[in-house]
Order: structure tokens, then sequence, then C-alpha cells
């Protein structure tokens, strides 16, 4: 039977621009059609920008790779359209179990705020996930939309002009070129785009070998996530279990540094470790197995005239966390409404550089969370071991210790503070819905508010009067009018409100708060949508 | 006023506390010594709990402090 990740989804088929007497020019060209890339096409699609995304491959990943996915991320899918099969597939889960040497020594829970649409995490093979946004993308093109999947289409030689890129591609019918106005790099860590370029990419260096393997089996674990420090079955080291749809279980075993790849690689080897850890009576199929080293490293720019890099292509964490594609949607859910703007013409090509600012903000929050996280897995120094332990031993006595256990910071959305496009805060309201952080969701009802603040700047009123369209220098902000009424629960009045009796919030297309007041104010939203829009 | 790292005589019963010190880690190994060390230090660390505080400890013990 093949699996899903050997099957062609978007096979290679000559297209008419490869017999074109001349490059043909597009609007947006995204490379690699991974999570990343086909997030940032089918954003622009669905708004009515032309966008084709280019892939070496024709197939979804191999293997289940990135395997976490955490809320935010899933609320970006859902403004995608594709939000709903990924959770219907994947596995929920927020019981946490961490042992030491041959204890247990807690467990956590999660315990997901209630009135959010969406759970923290789901687990979902990476695979499952690239195939439903390709079913996004097919939905779209039978809509009418403007995108295309060309596989086996490797960009070979990238020509960057202060007004396009021009792009050399080979095919398994030869090469041809293209032209775009704009291009999207989301060809992954090792970005062959960021190579021809020449652009830099430097960080930590983290010398230790992962072995991945993804088991199917019928066991009795639970749905939960174990990590293992310093284990009996893998001695001086970490390990891992996690659950993912279809019986398939991630395992995580760290190697250490001085090993042979290769061999270590061979079935042969793996089983005995696999056995060592499951015990012998364990029956299972090895599905994927896989090793990986890791840097935390970022590019020094993201934006670099009309090329923009996006996901791991322009940064990489370990992945404790699971802070890899969970940053990669962010990036592309910051950057398409901006680009979008830019492209109509109703703002300034200098909007971008925000798309630069607040990423980088983005990737170092990460890249310091996951190299803290790697640390305190993999300590590389005897006194850091030493505490690593010293954590541990207490944690199965006393609770103060269990907060500073290290097995992974789990992705959290990145709130933009600092950025030029917040308005200085005018409300005495809650932290958590500052200017910059993401809207958290509120249930309506039946319904949540989150989805009602997709793809277009929204005036966000609570118990407030405002214009129900303002139209300020070519953007037009539609408002939404609530009331704390409308959540009997009262999560909105404690997210966006906290004491006060109302409040009005300027949201922008990536559902960020760009201004908050505790009433309408003309001159001060209208500043704050110019602001927002790199207008002033 | 920023909260100040208390440096003067603080411990009530100094000879004594200094005495109990050595007898925890009396028998013990080089290797447990150090790790009792590691988990005295985090106890007393949640303690404290106030992070100015705490860096201002550490800059203290690394004999960075100015006096």
């Amino acid at each position: 039977m093949n699996k899903i990740f050997e099957v062609p989804m978007y096979p290679y088929e000559r297209h008419a621009d490869q017999d074109a007497s001349a490059p043909v020019r597009h609007k947006v060209i995204v490379i690699g059609a991974g999570p990343i890339g086909l997030g940032a096409a089918i954003d622009l699609a669905q708004q009515g920008i032309e966008v084709v995304v280019l892939d070496d491959n024709d197939k979804v990943s191999f293997g289940s790779r990135a395997i976490c996915f955490a809320k935010r991320p899933l609320e970006i899918l859902d403004r995608l359209g594709c939000g709903q099969p990924m959770v219907d597939k994947g596995v929920q889960w927020n019981v946490g179990k961490v042992f030491f040497d041959e204890r247990e020594v807690y467990e956590f829970n999660l315990l997901d705020e209630e009135g959010h649409k969406r759970p923290a995490f789901i687990n979902l093979q990476q695979y499952y996930f690239e195939e439903y946004m390709v079913h996004r993308v097919r939905q779209l093109q039978a809509e009418g939309a403007p995108i295309e999947i060309r596989g086996r289409n490797k960009v070979s030689a990238i020509g960057t002009h202060p007004d396009h890129v021009t792009i050399e591609i080979d095919t398994p019918e030869g090469s041809y070129n293209l032209e775009a106005d704009w291009m999207i790099a989301c060809d992954g860590a090792a970005s062959p785009t960021r190579s021809m370029l020449g652009l830099d990419f430097v960080g930590r260096v983290f010398e230790d070998n992962f072995l991945i393997a993804d088991v199917i089996m019928e066991a009795d674990f639970p749905t939960e996530r174990w990590f293992w420090f310093d284990p009996p079955f893998n001695k001086g080291q970490s390990a891992l279990l996690h659950k993912q749809p279809d019986g398939v279980w991630r395992i995580d075993l760290q190697l250490g540094w001085d090993i042979d790849k290769e061999r270590e690689k061979r079935p042969e080897n793996v089983i005995p470790r696999l056995k060592a850890m499951l015990g012998d009576d364990v029956e299972f199929e090895l599905e994927w197995v896989s090793i990986y080293t890791f840097q935390c490293r970022r590019m020094e720019q993201f934006r670099h005239g009309r090329v923009l890099f996006a996901g791991d292509a322009a940064h990489q964490v370990s992945p404790f966390g699971a802070r890899g594609a969970n940053s990669g949607l962010q990036d592309t859910d910051n950057l398409c409404w901006k680009l979008k703007l830019v492209m109509e013409g109703k703002a300034p090509e200098s909007l971008l550089d925000s798309y630069d600012a607040e990423r980088i903000h983005g990737a170092d929050e990460n890249i310091l969370n996951s190299s803290r996280s790697t640390d305190f897995i993999t300590p590389k120094s005897e006194t850091s071991r030493l505490f690593r332990d010293a954590v541990l031993d207490l944690s199965e006595q006393f609770e103060f210790a269990r907060p500073l256990v290290n097995s992974g910071r789990l992705s959290v959305p990145c709130t933009y503070d600092g950025s030029h496009l917040n308005s200085a805060d005018a409300l005495a309201g809650p932290e958590k819905t500052r200017p910059g952080s993401s809207c958290p969701d509120a249930p309506l009802g039946d319904e949540f508010l989150l989805p009602k603040l997709a793809d277009r700047f929204t005036l966000l009123t609570i118990d407030a009067d405002a214009p129900d369209i303002i139209e300020e220098s070519g953007i037009t902000v539609e408002r939404l009018a609530l009331s704390v009424k409308d959540d009997k629960t009262l999560a909105l009045k404690e997210r966006y409100l906290g004491d006060l009796d109302s409040g009005v919030y300027l949201i922008r297309p990536d559902q960020h708060v760009a201004a908050r007041r505790p009433s309408y104010d003309e001159n001060q939203f209208r500043a704050a949508i110019r602001r927002v829009t790199g207008q002033e | 006023m920023t909260d100040q790292l208390t440096l003067s005589p603080n411990i009530e019963g100094g000879d004594d506390f200094y005495a109990e010190l050595l007898a925890t880690h009396e028998g013990l190994s080089k290797a447990d010594s150090d790790a009792l060390n590691a988990r005295l230090i985090l106890v007393l660390a949640n303690q404290i709990g106030n992070r100015e505080i705490l860096t201002q400890a550490l800059a203290a013990a690394a004999l960075k402090t100015e006096v």
C-alpha cells in the first residue's frame, strides 16, 4: 500500500509559460509547497492575488516531520479555510508526564482555557497537514481563484531587480524563465533561494543528534506527552513519546554527537533501541526513521527588496516547543495582508519593513525559548547538568521546582510589543489584548469571535458607539459591534475590557490589535489606521 | 525604592547555621555534595523569589558586586 507521502499530489505538467517566447510575469511566486509556502499562497489567492507555487518535488512531506500544531496556527488555518479537517483528524492532548532516570517525577495538565474555538494543541503528521492545504488549493482553483502549484519545478537561478525578480526553473522537460513582481521564499532550512542570493544565516549550532522513529502500534499508552530525562533505556540522553493519528507514535531519542548516522538509521539498529523503550512484547511497525541535528539561527533580514523569506528559510529553531511550522505560519499571516496593500498601492513599500521588524521579534523569541529548552534537555557542561538534575530531583517532591523543568516551552502567539504599527495603548484594560497582541478568541453564543475578524481591518466595539464604516487613506475599516451581553461566560469582557465598561479596538487583518481606547475618537482612530498601514 | 540584596549580617545564629551546613554535607562524596549544593541554591532561590534580588545575589556570589 502506498503511503500518502509516496503519491504525487501535484505531478509535473507542462505549462504554457514554458513555451512562451518571452518570460511570463506573475504577481507573486512562492518557492516551496510546504506548510508555509502553501499557507502564503492560499492567503493571497483567497484575497484575489495571482500566485504561482513552485516546488522541486511533487509530493507532500516525506514522513511525519512537524507533528504538533498550536492554537494560533489553527486559528490562522481557519482564516485560510482549512482548519477544520486538521482539527477533525488531529489528536488532542493536554496531559504530559516527566520521567527522570527510572522514576516518573511529575505530571502536568495544560488545562486549556475555556471559550476558545480551537484547542491548545493538536498532533497531526505534516503529510496530512500539507494534504489538507493542497485540497484547499484545489477548492480555490475550482472557485476560479488565481492559484497554481507546479510540481518538479526547481528554481536554479534568481535575479533581483528594483521592481521585479527573474527566475530560471529546471523541469523534467528542460528549463524556462519566469518573472514575478514579488517572490516569497519558503524553501526550508536549507533554502536554495538564500544560497543563490548569497545571504547570511548565522546562529548557534547544537552538537547533538536525535533519532526520530514513527512507529505504528496498537499500544495502551494514553494520549499524553511523555518525556524522559536520562532514562535507563537511553542512558545519559533524553527521549520523547507522543501520539499521532492512525495509531502512529512519534519516538524521539537523543543519540549524542559522535555517531555514525547511516548506521544508526538502519532498522537492525533502530529496532533494539525501540524494544528497550517499549518492552519486548509490544509489536510495532516502523513507518519512518530519520536522524536530525539542529541549529538556532536566523537571517539578519527577512526582506531583501522584492524577495521575502518566511518559515525555516528565514529562521531555524530546535524542535523543542514546536516552534518551527507554528512560527512560519505566523510569518505569512503577518506578511500577506501587508503585501496585498502594497501591491494595490494602498500602502507604501516601507510597510513591508514592518514584516521584518515584527517577525524578527517573533523569531528571536522562538530562538531564545528553544535554545533554553535545548540547554536544559541536553546540558553541555558538568555544571549545567548538575543544576538540571537538581531541578528534576526536586521536582519529584516539591512543586516549586516543576516550572523550571524545561522539556520544551510550547509555542504561544507572539505579541508585537514596540512595533511601529501599534498606537499607544489608551485603554487601561487586560494585558493580553494590548496593542501588538493577537486577539484571544471568545465565545459568542454558538459562535466565536475570531472568525468574525478575518481578512480585513475591523473596528471592534464593545458597548461603544462608532461609525459602521470608516474610510481613511484608501483603507476601509468595518465595524463589528458587540456587547458584553453577547457572551454569557463573560470571557469577552474579561479578555477585552477587564474592569472597564466599554472598549473600541482597531484590529488588523491578521487578527492582531493595532490600537484600543475606551471609546471611539475620530481623529485618534484615523491616525491609528494610517499608522498601521505605514502611512504615518 | 528598588529591592536591595541584604549584604549585612542577617543570619540568626550564624555559627550554628554554618555548622549545620557542614553537617549536612558530612560523609557525602564530592558528586553528592555538589548535587546537594545545587538543590540548596534552588530551594533558597525559590524562597527569595524576587528576580531583582536574585540577580544581585548572583553578582555578589561572582564577587562582582560593588561594596
